[in-house]
This record gives structure tokens, C-alpha cells and sequence, in this order.
């Protein structure tokens, strides 16, 4: 017998199983159902994105300061262009911009170094974010010290004011949530039973009903004396119901810690206060991030509804800007510019909240 | 407590170091400090009302409201009273709510099922309409739809139309409204004995099953009954039920059901918006059973369609069941926005043109937010019960 030893060379897999036709028979037209499918789908693709695309850029147009510059017959971002600088700063006055860019700038800088990983002495930074800052960009704003020019809030409006409502919001509501989630932990009956109704009472109504809450009845319960700023109002009325909702995101951080952890603590006879700010709250605060993050999502998106109170946030600024007689008939290009910017913010963060829960996926869970 | 059970019995421990004590100080301090913030508020407010002129107390329910409201489920005209505007806004909220979970609980489950699907591009555009739609405030959207979309309709003139009976245009949905004879209650007496009859029917084919091992195919036994039964009866009845078809008279239709824009705008953009959120959550739910349990089905012989309702579905609801809830509540809560649009719901009606009307701010929003508190309360409880019937029970 003639023992043959030579293989033969590997073939290559049939072509119908690898590079595009391969990819394709799995996922697009693995069954006659799927191949339907497929088709309906990518026809309904077809003819929707080739006229939006059509629309949005290459028969659109850019420049121009009237709507005598829209001629092609898609889509007229000159309204936005021509718009852009209140579209960012509302109504602040434009020698004072620089101001309001100083504060943009700093918010950028802080994010990016609390965001990327390798940043050192995040801890200082974060301090610096949550105190300091706050107030350096409030003398920015609104003026009043160091010679600056005071501008009332009336004037603030567009991204600006989206972004001041959705911050300070955020960060004022999280102490008190922190707060409100230890007094539902609390064993003290009546600590507890405040913190539960009031926890409830704001997660029950819509944002809505605060907002005129804010606004009609809480100059009615403070003295007569005292004005109360209409932006200021809407804050108060904000950081209530957000910290309602901060307070059940720390409340499931707390609870995620293992029993373990709290007994270690009494065990080394730690009292309430130093076991929650040495051991529970550094871990818990940690798990949460993505849902404090969500929670931001939340409220930024939230923000848009000051506009019912007559607040110029950046939608609120659109609005009255399709009913600028000169703008008539630009409401889509409008709505598409607002929502993109929107958009741009929110996706963003929930990638992040995303890729921060796989990081920081403990094994608590599991 | 034992450490301080130790100390209570020897009794040396100072006031300030026994927790028992000191809770309770600092317990009747909090309540005391609650209560005085309270009372100033009170006064503050009596002070405020007083010198504003400001009424109070809940009397102007009953004076005439003197303003008109677009679309109400109950009789109501300019003559009727305060009370009544509450009532017609109440019914407003709970009818878009109702609608809007109904749409957006089918649209979140088709579209995670679809994100799940081994179809790569109905995988992919399910995925782009999450990421897009619930990444965009949700006034924007209803703005979207009521400003850019439904005001760009023709006019009444000019009405889109389908077979002629139902008419889409800026004004509002035009459909045919059935006008019930006489013998229509009947029919729907056939229809309750329908369900009642199959209710018995489920109860006696599971018992048969239990006894037996033969399975009685009770969904198809079902529908016959639901539709055969009240049919048989319309038929005997004299078939009385007649269609009322709009017609267009002068500048606008006349007759019919009208959906009014500001109703079908505010219905979109919450059925897209929470729709995209339950799709996630069904997503989530069906991913947390895992792949073995449909393996197990599939090697038992079990057909693809009983596994996915016998195995999969019921598993996953449960884990499924409480975010929805809350997605429902929000829902509910963003019904609220409507008042945005100029829809008639209760925030709309009552916290916004009875309170102008009227100035009683604090009645107003009070009961505004006690409707909606009651509302959250009552889905959740129902919510909770339906989950605690579907849970995993236990040892």
C-alpha cells in the first residue's frame, strides 16, 4: 500500500460563508420570513432616509441673515445660523459674552478631567467642581462682585440657561438626596416616615404641577417682603423633585452594600455617621454614578418644560422664534436643531453611564 | 441592642451617649422643627391672602366657570361650575393616559422584541429608534407633532381621505361614530355573559387537563364564544347599529368622532417617547432569561411559539413587571404636558384657566397634585399586585 503522507492544502471556506455574502445570509436572509423582512425593512429605509438626507444637506442652505437665502428647497438652517447666538446665550448681553464663555470653558475643562480615567488628584477636582466652581461661575453670570456688571436672569436664556437649570439642579439635589435616602434608611420612626412622605409625594406629580407650584404658591409662603427671583423659583421647585428621585437612586446604592459592610463598621466601633462617611456612602456613591447619570438625563431633558413658566430655555427660544413673522414656516428646522443638540448631550451621557456601569460592575450584583 | 441594654442596666451612662435617648431628642426636635416651619408658612400664607384680597377655601367650585373647553367626554358648556371644569380635565388626563399606555405597551413590545431579532437590520433600526427617541425631551416632541407635522395639514377642503368615511385634516381625525338602536343593550349583555362563559370554560378545561392529560383548545373555544355569542344576538336584535359618517357643511365637518389634534399630537409623541423606554425594559426582561431555558424547551420538543409563552414570557414579566410600572406612572405624569398644546387635561383646564380664573392657587394645585398622587398610587398598587401574582414563589 502506498502511504501517501502529502495532505492537501487547506482549501478556503466556501465563499458563500465569509465576507459580505456570508455576513448577509446569516443576518439578513437566514429564512424566507427574515428575507421579507430584510426587504420591507430596507425598502422603508430607502424611501425615508433618501429624501431626509436630500433635505437636511444637500438641498439646504447654510448662510444668510433673512429667509430670502433659502432658494435650493430643503432645508433653511440659515433661521438657526442667523439665530445661533441667541440660540446660546438668550438674551445676555453680547459684550458680555465672554463671561458667559468663561464659565462654558471652566464646565468643559472639569468634565473632561473627571471623565477621563487617568486624570490625577481627581478627588481635588471633584471639591473644586461641586464648591468652588459653582461660585466663581455665579459671580460670572449674574455679576455683582469684583466690578462685574449685574445681569438679571430675565436675560439669560437658550443653551446657557438649559445648562444652568440641569447643573445646579443636579448638584444641589444630591446632597439632599443623600440626606433623604440615610433618613429612609433611618431606624428612627419619624425621621423615616418624613423622609417617605416627602420622597413620595414629589415622585407622585408631574414636573408640571411643581413648576406652578414654584411659581404661584411660593411667593404666597414667604414673607411680603422678600422677592423671589422667577429663575430662583424654578430652581427651588427643581432641586425638590430631583432630590426625590436622587434619594431612591442612593437609597438602591445603599442597599446594594452588603450586610457585611455595615456590621464591620459597628464592629469597629464606628459611630452612624463616621460608618456612612468612611465606609458605606465612598462605596455605595460609587455604584450609583450611572444612576445618578441617568438621573441628569432625566432632568436635562426635563429642563425644556420651564418654558410653561415662562422661562426662555433652549427650546423655549425656538418657539419664539417660529412666531418671529419673519420665520414663519421654519418650525421642522427649528424642532431638528434643538433636538440634535439635545440629543448630542444626552446620548453622550448615557454612553458614558453605560460604559461606566461595565467598569465599575463590582460583582455586588451577581 | 445589647451594648446598650448593658449600659441602661447600670445606669452610668450619661444622657447624651445612650442612642435610645438621644434618637428620641433629636426625633422631637425634627418634628418640632417641621412643625415650625409649617406654621410660618401658614402665616405667611394667611398674610399674603389677606392682603392680596385673595379668597379661600374650596366655595368656588360651584360658581359658573364662563369658559369653553374643546373637546370634554362629559356635557359641559360655558354655564356649568368650577367643579365641573375639574371633572371634565380629570376625565381628559385619564383618557390619553389609557390610550397612550394601551398604544405604547404594544409599539415597547414590538420594538424589543425587534431589538432582539436575528434579523440584523430590524435589530439595527429598532436600536436607532431607542437611541433617538428617548434621547429627546419629550416636549420637544409633542411640539414637533403639533406644530411641525399636524399644523401643515390641509384644510378641511382639501382633506386627506379614506373611503370616504374618515377624513385626516389640520382641524382633527374625522371617523364615524356608531349610533346605538334600541336593542343594542342587548348585545352588550352578550357580550358580559361571553365573558363570564369563558371564564368557566378556562376553569374547566384546566381541571379536565389536570384530571385527564387531554388539553381543550381554549383560545380558539374563547374567541368563538367572545365574538360568535354577541353577534348571534346583534343579528336577532334587528342589527341596530348604524354608522354616523362626517360630512363636510360650510368650512368644516359636521357629525362623526373628531380626534383633535391637539389629542393625537399629544397621543404620538407619548406612545413613541414611553414606547422606546418599554422597549428597553422588554429587552432587559427577555435578555435575563437565560439561553438554557429555551434550550431545555427546544430538547423537550416544545414548539418555538409554546416556549416563548410558557417559558419565556412568564419568567421575564416578572422582571419586567416594575420598571414597566413606573414607565406607566411616568406616562401618566407626562400627560401633563398637554397643557403645552392647549389639550384639555387637568393641568390644562384646572391649574391653568380655573386658576387664572379664580386666583386659589393653593386649592387648585393642591387638588391637581392629589389627583395625580392618587392616580400613581392606585396604578402602583395595582401594579404590585399583579406582580406579586406573577412572582417566583419561593420555599
Amino acid at each position: 500500500m502506498i502511504h501517501n503522507d502529502n495532505k492537501l492544502p487547506d482549501l478556503p471556506p466556501p465563499k458563500n460563508t465569509t465576507g459580505i455574502i456570508g455576513w448577509a445570509k446569516e443576518n439578513l436572509f437566514s429564512s424566507p420570513l427574515n428575507s421579507i423582512l430584510t426587504i420591507i425593512a430596507g425598502y422603508l429605509l430607502y424611501i425615508s432616509l433618501v429624501p431626509a438626507i436630500e433635505w437636511a444637506f444637500v438641498k439646504a442652505d447654510w448662510l444668510g441673515d433673512s429667509r430670502e437665502a433659502c432658494t435650493s428647497g430643503g432645508a433653511c438652517w440659515v433661521f438657526i445660523t442667523a439665530r445661533l447666538n441667541q440660540f446660546i446665550y438668550g438674551f445676555y448681553p453680547e459684550e458680555l459674552y465672554w463671561r458667559v464663555n468663561i464659565v462654558f470653558a471652566m464646565f468643559s475643562v472639569l468634565v473632561a478631567a473627571l471623565v477621563i480615567e487617568r486624570t490625577p488628584y481627581k478627588g481635588w477636582i471633584a471639591s473644586f467642581a461641586l464648591i468652588v466652581f459653582p461660585v466663581i461661575a455665579f459671580f460670572l453670570l449674574y455679576g455683582g462682585g469684583f466690578d462685574l456688571k449685574i445681569v438679571e436672569t430675565h436675560k439669560w436664556g437658550g443653551l446657557m440657561l438649559t445648562l444652568v437649570l440641569a447643573v445646579v439642579g443636579i448638584v444641589a439635589a444630591l446632597p439632599f438626596g443623600i440626606l433623604l435616602a440615610l433618613g429612609r434608611r433611618s431606624d428612627m420612626p419619624v425621621v423615616k416616615s418624613f423622609c417617605v412622605i416627602f420622597i413620595e409625594i414629589w415622585r407622585g406629580v408631574p414636573l408640571i404641577t411643581v413648576l406652578f407650584m414654584a411659581s404661584v404658591m411660593l411667593p404666597l409662603f414667604i414673607p411680603e417682603e422678600v422677592s423671589f427671583d422667577k429663575l430662583l423659583r424654578a430652581l427651588v421647585g427643581i432641586v425638590m423633585f430631583q432630590s426625590a428621585y436622587m434619594a431612591e437612586v442612593v437609597r438602591g446604592g445603599l442597599q446594594a452594600i452588603p450586610k457585611g459592610q455595615y456590621e464591620a463598621a459597628k464592629a469597629l466601633g464606628l459611630n452612624y455617621w463616621k460608618s456612612m462617611g468612611l465606609i458605606i456612602l465612598p462605596q455605595a456613591l460609587k455604584m450609583m454614578i450611572p444612576g445618578i447619570v441617568n438621573t441628569f438625563i432625566a432632568l436635562f431633558k426635563d429642563t425644556s418644560l420651564v418654558l410653561i413658566i415662562g422661562l426662555f430655555d433652549l427650546l423655549a427660544i425656538v418657539q419664539a422664534g417660529l412666531s418671529d413673522p419673519k420665520w414663519l414656516g421654519y418650525s421642522v428646522e427649528g424642532y431638528v436643531f434643538v433636538a440634535f443638540v439635545f440629543w448630542v448631550f444626552c446620548f453622550g451621557m448615557s454612553q458614558y453611564s453605560q460604559a461606566l456601569e461595565r467598569k465599575l460592575d463590582t460583582g455586588h450584583k451577581s | 441592642m445589647p451594648e446598650n441594654k448593658h449600659n441602661l442596666a447600670t445606669g452610668n451612662v450619661s444622657f447624651w451617649n445612650d442612642p435610645a435617648k438621644r434618637s428620641l431628642v433629636f426625633q422631637a426636635i425634627l418634628f418640632l422643627a417641621v412643625f415650625a416651619v409649617g406654621y410660618i408658612i401658614y402665616q405667611n400664607t394667611q398674610h399674603n391672602l389677606e392682603s392680596r384680597g385673595i379668597t379661600t377655601g374650596f366655595e368656588f367650585l360651584d360658581a359658573e366657570a364662563g369658559f369653553g373647553i374643546i373637546q370634554s367626554l362629559i356635557p359641559y358648556d360655558e354655564t356649568h361650575s368650577y367643579g365641573r371644569t375639574f371633572v371634565v380635565g380629570l376625565l381628559n388626563t385619564i383618557l390619553v393616559a389609557a390610550l397612550g399606555i394601551f398604544f405604547a405597551t404594544i409599539l415597547g413590545f414590538l420594538i424589543g422584541v425587534a431589538r432582539l431579532s436575528h434579523n440584523w437590520l430590524i435589530a439595527r433600526i429598532a436600536a436607532v429608534y431607542i437611541e433617538i427617541f428617548r434621547n429627546i425631551p419629550l416636549l420637544l416632541q409633542i411640539f414637533f407633532w403639533y406644530f411641525a407635522v399636524l399644523r401643515l395639514l390641509p384644510g378641511p377642503r382639501q382633506s386627506l381621505e379614506l373611503a370616504n368615511v374618515a377624513f385626516l385634516n389640520v382641524r382633527g381625525v374625522y371617523l364615524p361614530s356608531p349610533v346605538l338602536g334600541e336593542g343594542f343593550s342587548w348585545v352588550l349583555a352578550a357580550l358580559v355573559l361571553a365573558l363570564i362563559v369563558i371564564f368557566f370554560i378556562k376553569r374547566w378545561a384546566r381541571r379536565r387537563q389536570s384530571e385527564t392529560g387531554d388539553q381543550f383548545p381554549v383560545f380558539w373555544a374563547s374567541l368563538g364564544v367572545l365574538i360568535g355569542l354577541p353577534f348571534i344576538v346583534f343579528l336577532l336584535s334587528g342589527a341596530s347599529l348604524q354608522w354616523e359618517i362626517p360630512e363636510l357643511k360650510g368650512f368644516n365637518f359636521r357629525g362623526g368622532l373628531t380626534i383633535i389634534p391637539e389629542l393625537s399630537a399629544l397621543l404620538i409623541a407619548l406612545t413613541i417617547y414611553t414606547a422606546a423606554f418599554i422597549a428597553e425594559i422588554v429587552r432587559s426582561g427577555i435578555e435575563s432569561i437565560s439561553k438554557g431555558q429555551t434550550e431545555a424547551a427546544r430538547a423537550l420538543g416544545v414548539s418555538p411559539g409554546k416556549t416563548l409563552q410558557l417559558v419565556i414570557i412568564p419568567q421575564a414579566m416578572r422582571v419586567i413587571i416594575p420598571p414597566l410600572t413606573s414607565q406607566y406612572l411616568n406616562l401618566i405624569k407626562n400627560s401633563s404636558l398637554a397643557t403645552a398644546i392647549g389639550y384639555p387635561d387637568l393641568v390644562s383646564v384646572f391649574a391653568g384657566t380655573t386658576l387664572n380664573q379664580t386666583g386659589q392657587a393653593i386649592e387648585v394645585i393642591s387638588m391637581t397634585m392629589a389627583v395625580y398622587l392618587t392616580l400613581s398610587l392606585l396604578v402602583s398598587l395595582f401594579m404590585n399586585w399583579y406582580n406579586k401574582r406573577m412572582a417566583l414563589v419561593e420555599r
